[in-house]
């Protein structure tokens, strides 16, 4: 049998045909599997949905309670048989709730990472490695320049600007879903226990954090707080947020963002970027392979991101590589998605 | 070496003048002599050794890492030193732990090493190096020994930042800084009062050029044409010529406009000045190439540009030439605290006295009022050389010769660019502020094809746009790809699809080394017409029609 059988690349996303399903389609489906809550797998609008119970809430957070005709949580392993096809959800360490999708049809298996990471993220469960025959990757850092260091060393980076300028605020662009939330979680870690303050745009999924058990410490509205208490402030805010009217409330404000792109000197100086701070919710070069070689794949599909130095690495593993070059992915770490969000 | 790197990486962050300055100085002042020497040299672009060769530094790294993704890793980052900093493999004992202090190489050391390092030390040295250093020391040593530094300082700026240990003007540095040499032990003594004033020893010193403002609306109201001379803005690039004498002996220089002896690559002109016998001047003026009398078009003056060595066929085909604007030192006098008007009648006596065939005057314009400034300015009644005219110069008549760009005393009035809507049809990643996104633009326009209408391309863009526009155009292009060939992304475009972009350029030329028969000058993107359909824009004829009549 051949993966085609089980899997299609379409401009929809990927199309399981013997369960007659999407995975993270772009456009209304009859039925959808989807991955994680971020807006460019998470959309509204299809007639059946299953996902985990925290990506279920945060699509009703952003879209409304009637996002979808019907709706199926699924426990992390538990097996949902959807036509022919077994289908379970497994943890992919990307933001709350984020999974992988495994499917087993006639023996093969087949494994859509969605986005993952594997370094400790204290906001959501972990990784959870799985053997499969054909393993579908993101690759948004795929290449080999892209080593993330320790996240929370990049915190420490921002505490430690904090002290030296105290008079001015710490403004962090990141994005709304998932990464603020680390932010503020590795902030508490690096001993951090004044307030943060926060763009309207991330209160409700912050709220949601929280009231799921992620203890995040004193965190306030910055819309209304007083200038004089925002000297020496840390506020979080969506990346599109620091170039706005909204920026100007702040005294002197550093422009920090956090963000797998600020290893690359061009793109933190493009954004203006004072303090880059390298933290990333998505596998870094070493992460990816370590991973890829763990499943024990003998095909790696590659959906979106920097495709051609991954496919070329597996083929020297001696793996059938191909990228599918989706389009409409990765459009979170960009920071593009960010005014969606607000908006949302 | 970690601190200056350390310096060299918030200067890269840092986006304003004065904060550049202030990390600066900050830096001058707290490093002592010879590393903030070596530092103050590496900024100005002074320090003197053989640069290690891209292509050394490929072979290091594809030592070390498969040279497929070493180049796709190239291609993306769009820096070879960023990207081996970023490649290169940690060291066995990783620096930071391993205590950085003891072993990471100062910037002196490499320096002094340097100039003494022979062809075949210099790989062990580097990858030595390069294992002790951790990212940034990486990056910024790379950056050093290349000798493409780009952090958005420029030497001016540098020596700016060292004036302010002292309270003293970049000019006063400038006056002496040809007689002196890294790392300047003397030059910061001067400036934290601790010496004397070094004495400069450079016979024919450059001299910081005076720049003009471009005229913008409503500028030139309230000013009265009385008070101001007019000349023509010629196209070619700006330098200063200079004889001098030392012990009997002629000295001649040409100095680009920042300051960078450009003597090498125009013999004939040097010879021409030597041969001008006892006089002793420095003139400002427009280097252009003069066939038969007429100036010829940039595109000539580029064939002697950025050049070592040049042949008899190429001076005897492209003759450099000087058309002089002013004065700024004639036998013991320095001119430049003189009204532009004396300058120039002494610039007016020197010229008809020398009757050199390679140096002339840039004639002055007789006008009535503004009006004729506008009216020549789109119009040159320059009959020979109309094509060789950007527009029009303004002098105050009473105007001192002062550096920089000062408010009011001269301006620039260039003639409008054209205009026209052209079809994206291939983008390639940029290199340096632009790296890591599409950023090098082909575009093309319509014509009648064996097929119905096909686009041809007609240039190439890469600025012109904003920070928030180029990610747009990124995304646009990578949602829009059709075919790929190598690093360059074929972009979908026809009659129902396709993005309008309206291109700004100043002139046109016919060429043959591009297909659509027409060639731009200074094309870049005026606007994005996301709203255009691409069989709206504009037609070749549209373009050929604004060709020069021969």
């Amino acid at each position: 049998m051949r993966a085609e059988d089980l899997l299609i690349p379409a401009a929809e996303g990927l199309y399981c045909p013997p369960g007659d399903f999407f995975i993270d389609p772009l456009r209304p489906a009859a039925r959808a599997v989807v991955t994680h809550g971020h807006s460019d797998h998470a959309r509204a609008g299809h007639g059946a949905v299953l996902a985990t119970r925290p990506t279920l809430d945060i699509m009703a957070i952003r879209y409304g309670a009637g996002f979808a005709g019907a709706t199926q949580a699924a426990a992390p392993g538990a097996v949902t048989r959807i036509g022919e096809v077994e289908v379970s959800l497994h943890p992919a360490g990307h933001v709350r709730g984020s999974a992988q999708v495994l499917m087993q049809w006639r023996g093969f298996r087949a494994v859509v990472s969605g986005d993952y990471k594997r370094a400790a993220d204290p906001t959501c469960a972990p990784f959870e490695p799985l053997r499969c025959d054909l393993f579908v990757s993101e690759a948004t850092f795929g290449l080999p320049v892209f080593r993330h260091p320790p996240a929370l060393r990049e915190v420490e980076k921002l505490v430690a600007s904090a002290a030296l300028f105290a008079e001015r605020a710490h403004l962090v662009g990141a994005y709304p879903l998932g990464k603020a939330q680390r932010v503020m979680a590795l902030l508490r870690e690096a001993g951090w226990d004044r307030p943060i303050y926060l763009h309207g745009a991330m209160e409700r999924l912050t709220e949601y954090y929280r009231a799921d058990g992620v203890e995040l410490g004193d965190v306030r509205k910055a819309t209304g707080a007083d200038r004089a208490a925002l000297a020496g402030a840390i506020v979080i805010c969506p990346p599109s947020a620091m170039q706005e009217a909204w920026a100007r409330r702040f005294p002197d404000p550093v422009a920090c963002f956090a963000s797998g792109w600020m290893r690359v000197r061009a793109r933190a100086r493009q954004r203006g970027v004072e303090l880059p701070l390298v933290i990333s919710d998505h596998a870094d070069w070493d992460e990816l392979c370590a991973t890829i070689v763990e499943t024990g794949c003998s095909q790696l599909w590659i959906t979106h991101g920097e495709e051609d130095a991954l496919a070329h690495w597996a083929t020297t593993r001696g793996l059938a590589a191909r990228p599918l070059r989706l389009v409409g992915y990765g459009e979170e770490d960009a920071g593009d998605g960010a005014a969606q969000e607000s908006a949302a | 070496m970690n601190r200056f790197a350390e310096l060299l990486d918030r200067l890269a962050f840092e986006p304003s003048r004065n904060g550049k300055l202030r990390l600066m100085t900050d830096y001058f002042s707290r490093r002592g002599d010879p590393e903030r020497g070596m530092a103050l040299a590496a900024l100005t672009g002074s320090l003197v050794f053989a640069h290690a060769k891209p292509g050394l530094i490929r072979a290091l790294i594809e030592e070390r890492v498969d040279p497929a993704l070493f180049r796709l890793s190239y291609d993306y980052v769009g820096d070879l030193s960023e990207t081996v900093a970023l490649l290169w493999p940690r060291a066995a004992q990783a620096p930071a732990e391993a205590g950085e202090q003891g072993f990471a190489p100062t910037l002196a050391e490499i320096v002094e090493r340097l100039s003494r390092a022979g062809k075949r030390d210099l790989p062990g040295l580097l990858a030595g190096w390069l294992d002790a250093l951790d990212e940034t020391g990486r990056w910024a040593l790379l950056k050093l020994i290349t000798g493409s530094l780009r952090v958005g300082v420029s030497a001016r700026l540098a020596k700016t930042a060292a004036a302010a240990l002292g309270a003293r003007e970049p000019d006063e540095i400038e006056e002496v800084w040809h007689g002196l040499s890294p790392p300047y032990p003397d030059l910061f003594a001067w400036l934290e009062g601790r010496g004397p004033r070094p004495q400069t020893q450079d016979p024919a010193p450059f001299r910081a050029p005076m720049l003009a403002h471009p005229v913008e609306a409503g500028d030139l109201d309230g000013l009265s044409p009385a008070d101001f001379s007019a000349e023509w803005k010629w196209d070619g690039i700006r330098v200063q010529a200079i004889r001098a004498e030392q012990g009997g002996r002629a000295i001649a220089r040409l100095y680009s406009r920042a300051g960078e002896d450009i003597s090498a690559g125009f013999p004939d002109l040097v010879a021409s000045l030597l041969s001008m016998s006892g006089a002793r001047f420095a003139l400002d003026g427009e280097l252009l190439v003069v066939r038969a009398g007429a100036v010829q078009s940039f595109g000539a003056l580029q064939q002697r540009l950025n050049r070592k060595s040049v042949s008899a066929r190429l001076i005897a085909e492209h003759p450099a030439h000087v058309r002089a604007y002013d004065l700024l030192a004639e036998d013991e006098a320095d001119l430049r605290e003189r009204p532009f008007c004396e300058r120039r009648a002494r610039l007016e006596a020197l010229i008809a006295r020398l009757d050199a065939p390679a140096l002339d005057l840039s004639p002055a314009i007789a006008f009535a009022g503004w009006d004729d400034i506008a009216r020549l300015r789109l119009e040159p009644d320059h009959a020979r050389d109309a094509a060789a005219i950007e527009g029009v110069m303004l002098k105050r008549l009473d105007s001192p010769y002062v550096p920089g760009r000062p408010k009011g005393l001269w301006w620039k009035w260039k003639r409008d660019p054209h205009v026209v809507d052209a079809v994206l049809m291939y983008a390639q990643r940029g290199h340096g502020k632009r790296s890591s996104y599409y950023s090098d633009f082909t575009f093309g326009v319509w014509r009648d094809g064996a097929a119905g209408a096909e686009l041809t391309p007609v240039g190439k863009a890469y600025f012109g746009f904003t920070d928030a526009e180029l990610r747009a155009l990124d995304r646009y292009v990578r949602d829009n790809t059709v075919e790929r060939f190598g690093p360059v992304r074929v972009v979908g475009a026809g009659a129902g699809r396709g993005l309008v972009l309206e291109i700004a350029f100043e002139g046109l030329n016919r060429s043959t080394r591009h297909k659509s028969g027409v060639a731009m000058r200074f094309p870049r993107i005026a606007r994005i017409r996301w709203d255009k359909p691409a069989s709206e824009a504009d037609r070749l004829a549209t373009l050929e029609a604004m060709l020069p009549q021969v």
